[in-house]
């Protein structure tokens, strides 16, 4: 219990343990009220912009010294904060932080399943911790036998070697030998059977030489192996659970609540125990949670992250609404026809597992590497065995230089040289503000000779801007700044942005009254002022599908107002550098073809389609992917989502449907598009500094093999020639942070 | 060479300890927010006595 909750009156009620049994039956009760799975007590809040030990304080003071918070604690990898508050929601603590300056989002814990990886993680740094202590213990007993313990003084080391290096081969080496086992079982040859086989062996020649007072024992080697192979683990796994959470808190922002209308009022309920037939309220801005119809209540709907159109679509009842959608103006009742499983979001989902698995199974390059070195291994190892046992005889021998090349040839370097290079370049990526989540896709980002756009929300921002507001007389426009601060919907914002933007300052307005669905309208000096849909004021749209709005002045005629979509930053920096590598660059839009093609204009893209499906997105991918381009699809929305899973690679903005991330390889994390040539050319980087690697591993195989075939390698060679290429290929890797 | 008998036993404890320190620390989830505590020493909080 924090301090300053002791000093809270609120809080004073679980001084006690009795009285702790009320809050606790309480929280309880609300849990399964709710019908949330049990387990998370905390609220869990994002705070992107903390970064320092005042931040931290700062936090935890405000919170802990909020009645009914029992303790808050931040923690800066993860950028979080964890509190216990019985009975509060994260809409009652999301202010607490705010007011002390920083930025804090809702996340769900439910979607965070962060422990479980922990614990693997731990798992395997335990491993290490082990393997490094026998290590360094057996090393120091090894250096003694190198040069020149003989006889007691030798066997003795030996055993004691022996003690500490057997144990820890069993314990340390656990993940290898299951591994071993499942790809043994599943009739294949992976890479963690010639480990497993090199540990067995040389254990096994080990403990049969010391019995028999030998003059070289494994024991280090098999721990050394052992170690480094565990860092090349751990490597992996990092940079798979950093991608993996980072994964998890986007999914996590969107928490899946819909407000279901009882007798009793509003109440929050999760998505999935909606029911067709229940009534859901949805208020502007909102993301529509279920497929429904709309009972009451007129508004625009922003179809953009399902079809790509631009532009909103008025909605009154009776109108047919899917999940994904966002409610623009008005507030909106509508009755569930469909949710969860049945709903037109999961429906698109199903479609994208479907592409996936017709996506074939990429092999990686260190599974093609593997797939050529271990039978190579198994090979050179039992042939050296027959060669050297036909010539002498010796059976004891033959096994010695059979364990020997197993464990020169072992692929130590091997498994640290990709996964040191992936984590280095998915750093490197990370901080640029990109999240690689498949770990193949580094080296499939670097095939890719074609790249195709989605438009709305991809090249553009999917939010408007004024194309020209000079269109307004010089007087009127405080009157129009007004009106369009009055509304939420996305062309009043923009207009409102453009006027502060000229330096005009809002004019006094009386009785200003949005009409969902049409306008917002104002009194000014007796005058009615009104901005909205063409329909609305008595004008005429024409045949432009460019997004306009229209402001009536109360005489004349009405003003028409043309908005274009904002452009993402470093888009246009980002289509020059990949024309300029010599890529083909495709832009494929559910949008009109007007729009499309001023936009394909001015980014200088020649190859542009409009009006395209999503099936006919991902039928062009395909069609391209047969003729044998390797395609990078960059998409946002619903409408991508097959495309996405389609392509050889792909990459999704952040603010893209939860859907779309899922279907893509990679989320690009901030506005800006840039990275986006980067990252290719990262990719390109280490997929030339794999193949050094594995270059650097064979060059040491070609120099070391010759020696423990000839029977002349010495445990001293071994423990040397391991650490020294294990080193050269992590140093290697690192050139590319 | 009697003195292996006291100094192998030694340093292997030693080494030991370590392992033992390494494996608490692991278990009491001093990992879990590296970047953090390297920034909480900085603050002035709780300098005078452990947080309850």
């Amino acid at each position: 219990m924090s301090d300053a909750a002791l000093h809270d009156h609120d809080a004073r009620l679980s001084a006690c343990p009795a009285c702790d049994a009320a809050p606790l039956a309480q929280r309880v009760a609300a849990q399964a009220g709710s019908g949330h799975q049990g387990g998370h007590h905390d609220v869990i809040l994002s705070l992107p912009t903390i970064h320092c030990a005042t931040c931290i304080t700062d936090v935890e003071r405000a919170l802990g010294a909020h009645p009914g918070v029992r303790d808050a604690r931040v923690n800066l990898t993860l950028r979080r904060v964890t509190i216990d508050a019985p009975g509060m929601s994260a809409a009652d603590l999301i202010p607490v932080v705010e007011r002390t300056g920083y930025e804090a989002h809702e996340l769900d814990p439910a979607a965070l399943s962060a422990s479980a990886a922990d614990r693997q993680g731990r798992d395997i740094l335990m491993r290490i911790g082990v393997a490094g202590f026998a290590m360094m213990n057996i090393m120091i007993l090894s250096v003694a036998v190198w040069s020149g313990a003989e006889a007691a003084t030798r066997d003795m080391f030996h055993w004691i070697s022996g003690a500490i290096a057997l144990p820890t081969v069993v314990f340390a080496g656990q993940p290898f030998f299951s591994s071993a086992w499942r790809s043994l079982k599943a009739g294949r040859l992976g890479m963690d059977v010639p480990i497993s086989l090199a540990l067995i062996l040389a254990s096994a020649i080990s403990v049969y030489e010391t019995l028999h007072s030998g003059h070289h024992a494994y024991f280090d080697a098999a721990v050394m192996l052992c170690f480094f192979l565990l860092i090349g683990r751990y490597l992996d796994y990092r940079t798979r659970a950093v991608a993996r959470s980072a994964a998890e808190e986007l999914t996590a922002l969107e928490v899946p609540r819909a407000f279901r209308i009882t007798d009793a009022g509003d109440e929050p309920v999760p998505v999935a125990d909606l029911l067709p037939g229940d009534l859901i309220r949805v208020l502007p801005g909102a993301r529509i949670p279920a497929d429904g119809e709309i009972a009451a209540g007129h508004s625009e709907i922003d179809r953009s992250l399902l079809t790509g159109e631009s532009v909103p679509v008025p909605a009154a009842p009776g109108t047919v609404l899917s999940a994904g959608e966002v409610n623009l103006t008005g507030p909106l009742i509508l009755r569930v026809t469909a949710a969860g499983r049945d709903s037109s979001l999961a429906r698109l989902t199903a479609l994208v597992a479907a592409a996936e698995s017709a996506r074939g199974h990429y092999t990686s390059l260190a599974e093609r590497a593997s797939r050529l070195y271990s039978p190579l291994v198994h090979l050179l190892a039992f042939s050296s065995f027959l060669g050297w046992y036909w010539v002498t005889r010796d059976l004891r021998h033959s096994v010695n230089v059979a364990a020997a090349v197993l464990i020169i040839t072992c692929p130590c370097a091997l498994g640290l040289a990709v996964p040191a290079v992936v984590t280095a370049a998915s750093g490197r990526l990370f901080r640029r503000g990109m999240l690689i989540k498949d770990g193949t896709a580094l080296e499939r980002l670097a095939d890719v000779d074609c790249v195709v756009f989605d438009k709305t929300g991809t090249l553009t921002m999917g939010v408007p801007q004024v194309t020209s507001v000079d269109d307004i007389p010089l007087p009127m426009r405080p009157v129009a700044l007004a009106l369009a601060q009055g509304s939420g919907h996305p062309l009043s914002r923009a207009l409102a942005q453009a006027l502060r933007d000229a330096g005009i300052t809002a004019a006094e307005l009386s009785d200003l009254r949005e009409v969902p669905g049409y306008g917002i309208s104002g009194i000014w000096q007796g005058r009615v002022i009104r901005l909205g849909r063409a329909d609305w004021l008595g004008a005429s749209h024409g045949k432009g599908r460019v997004s306009a709005s229209w402001l009536s002045l109360g005489e004349g005629a009405p003003i028409r107002l043309e908005f274009t979509d904002r452009l993402r930053p470093g888009a246009e920096g980002c289509i020059r550098d990949l024309l300029a590598s010599g890529r083909r660059v495709i832009l494929l839009s559910g949008d009109a073809a007007p729009v499309v093609q001023e936009l394909a204009d001015r980014l200088g893209i020649a190859e542009w389609h409009a009006g395209v499906t999503p099936t006919e997105k991902a039928a062009t991918v395909r069609d391209l992917r047969a003729a044998g381009a390797h395609v990078l699809m960059v998409g946002d929305g619903l409408n991508d989502t097959a495309a996405l899973a389609e392509a050889h690679v792909s990459i999704s903005p952040a603010s893209a449907l939860d859907a779309a991330r899922v279907a893509s390889d990679i989320v690009l994390m901030g506005n800006d598009l840039s990275p986006v040539a980067e990252a290719l050319n990262t990719a390109q980087g280490a997929r030339r500094r794999i193949k050094e690697n594995f270059a650097i591993s064979v060059l040491y195989n070609i120099v070391a093999v010759p020696f423990a075939i000839a029977g002349l390698a010495t445990p001293l060679m071994a423990a040397l020639a391991m650490s020294l290429s294990s080193i050269c290929v992590t140093l290697n890797a690192l050139r590319l942070r | 060479m009697e003195i292996l008998g006291i100094l192998i036993p030694v340093s292997l404890g030693l080494g030991a300890l370590g392992l033992v320190a390494f494996i608490w620390a692991l278990r009491g989830r001093q990992y879990d927010d590296p970047k953090g505590d390297a920034e909480r020493i900085l603050s002035k909080e709780w300098d005078d006595r452990p947080k309850p």
